[in-house]
Formats: structure tokens, sequence, C-alpha cells
């Protein structure tokens, strides 16, 4: 039954979806950070998806082959009182812009939305193909 | 005389099976609306089910072209689209244009893979009404009253 592969299509782009939401949650909660774990400030993070084949032709799911990280420099600001200012005075913030993580977030709800629109529809078909000759 | 009952069947459980590929298709197609380079596929309902039916048409290669077929000398060999030469047909592929152009090169387009989802939605429950009523039209004629 080829139907119930869509579970699988479907599943695999909701878990990949929600993985870049945790991303774009994390860089949101870092978007002030001056340093992070390593000292060094926080980097923006970005999933990268790649298409999976699942088995028969036609059907590709979707899986998360790497996060990478954005190698632009940080924001600058001069504050020669911080802690962790420079020798010239300058203190360097993560480099994640808000504006564009917001587009992801909204970016990646509604492809979870769609994602989980199709299951219902997908499971719904099941339901009545199960019943297929027992009407009355 | 059951072959007699049951051929009506088997075109509508055809048609079934290729509603039910087809669904799956566009669910990939919208799985992967966010991957880069992913080419949106779907096939040409009709000409499917003349194929799977054995009803090939005359006036298809007409306006498609004829339809060739590469040879396969070796059990190992696959057809045109990337499936083990003699198991089941699997129907013709088309690939989509990007319906507006965009830096990652993907085509899928989401209005039309939903638009397409839920006509094939509609389309797979009336085939599946159909093979109600017709099993319904055979347990009328079966009990005879």
């Amino acid at each position: 039954m080829s139907m119930f592969k869509i579970f699988n299509v479907a599943g695999s782009a909701v878990s990949a979806q929600s993985q870049r939401l945790n991303v774009v949650a994390s860089n949101l909660a870092n978007a002030d950070t001056v340093a992070g774990p390593d000292r060094a400030a926080y980097k923006a993070r970005q999933v990268v998806f790649t298409t999976t084949p699942m088995g028969e032709v036609g059907t590709a799911g979707v899986t998360v082959s790497q996060v990478t990280e954005d190698a632009s420099p940080g924001r600058r600001v001069h504050d020669p009182k911080h802690p962790q200012a420079d020798a010239e005075g300058y203190v360097t913030y993560s480099n994640v812009n808000t504006v564009e993580e917001m587009v992801n977030m909204i970016s990646a709800s509604r492809s979870y939305q769609n994602n989980i629109e199709v299951m219902n529809t997908a499971k719904s078909l099941l339901m009545k193909t199960l019943q297929m000759g027992q009407g009355s | 005389m059951l072959n007699r009952l049951t051929d009506s069947l088997n075109f509508q459980a055809e048609a079934l099976s290729l509603r039910s590929e087809r669904q799956r298709l566009i669910a990939s197609n919208i799985a992967n609306a966010d991957t880069p380079g992913y080419v949106a596929r779907d096939f040409d309902f009709a000409t499917a089910l003349r194929q799977a039916s054995g009803q090939g048409s005359v006036g298809d290669s007409a306006v498609h072209g004829p339809k060739l077929t590469m040879a396969a000398s070796n059990g190992g060999h696959l057809n045109r689209n990337g499936q083990p030469v003699g198991g089941r047909d699997q129907p013709d592929m088309n690939y989509a244009l990007a319906s507006q152009t965009n830096l990652d090169s993907n085509t899928v387009d989401m209005d039309r893979e939903r638009a397409n989802f839920a006509d094939n939605t509609v389309r797979y429950e009336a085939t599946l009404r159909f093979i109600n009523a017709q099993v319904r039209t055979l347990n009328t004629a079966i009990t005879g009253q």
C-alpha cells in the first residue's frame, strides 16, 4: 500500500522543519550574547535540507544533512566599560540577524503546518479505504 | 463468469492505485518545498491510466511523439524512470519548471501543489465511492431481491 509511505515522507519533513525551528530558537535566544561557551561571540546557525529517497520512485523525504555556521563577523559596539571589551574598547556581539530569523521562523512553521495537513488528509483517505465495500 | 463481475472493478482498482501513487508524489513535493535544488514531479493521470489499463490510444503518439523504450540486455538495467526492467510499469514522470525564479533552484510551487493535492484527494474519494457502489450493485444482484 503505497499511501502509507506518505507518513514517512511528511514525517521526515516535519522533523526537519522542527529542527529548523530549533535552530531559529537558538539563534534568537543568542541574538544579544557577547560570548559563547568558547569565549568567542555566538555565530548564527542554519540547517541544510537534503532530499532523501524513500523506496519507490518519486517518494522523496527530507533530512537535515548539516548545520552550518554563518562566518560573517559579529556586530561590534564601542563600550570600553564592558567586561568583554577588547583592547580598542569594542565589544563583539553575535552575528544573528533577528529579522531574517523571524522570517525563517514563519516559513518553517508554515511548512510544518502544510505537512501536518498532508498527513491528516492521507489518514482520512486511508480510513475510508479500509472501509471499502462495507457501505450499506 | 466471475471474470466479468470483477473486470469493471479491476479498472477502478487500477485508478485507485494510480491516485494513491500521485498522492504520494505530491506529498513528496510538499515535503521538499524548502530543499535547495529539488525539482517537483508529477505525472499525467489520464495517460498513466490508459497505459496501466492497456488502452494506449493512437492519438497519444501523435501528440507526444513515438514512445521510445530503452533496450535492456541485463537484469540489472534500469528503465527511463530508474526502475528495474520488468517490474510494474511506473507512470512517466514530468518535471516542473519554476513558476517564479528563486535562488535555491527549487521548483515546488506551493499553491499548485496544494491545489493538486486537494484535487487528487477528492478524486481518490470519488474512485472509492465508485468501487463501493459497484460492490453494492453486485451484492444486490447476488442476493436477488
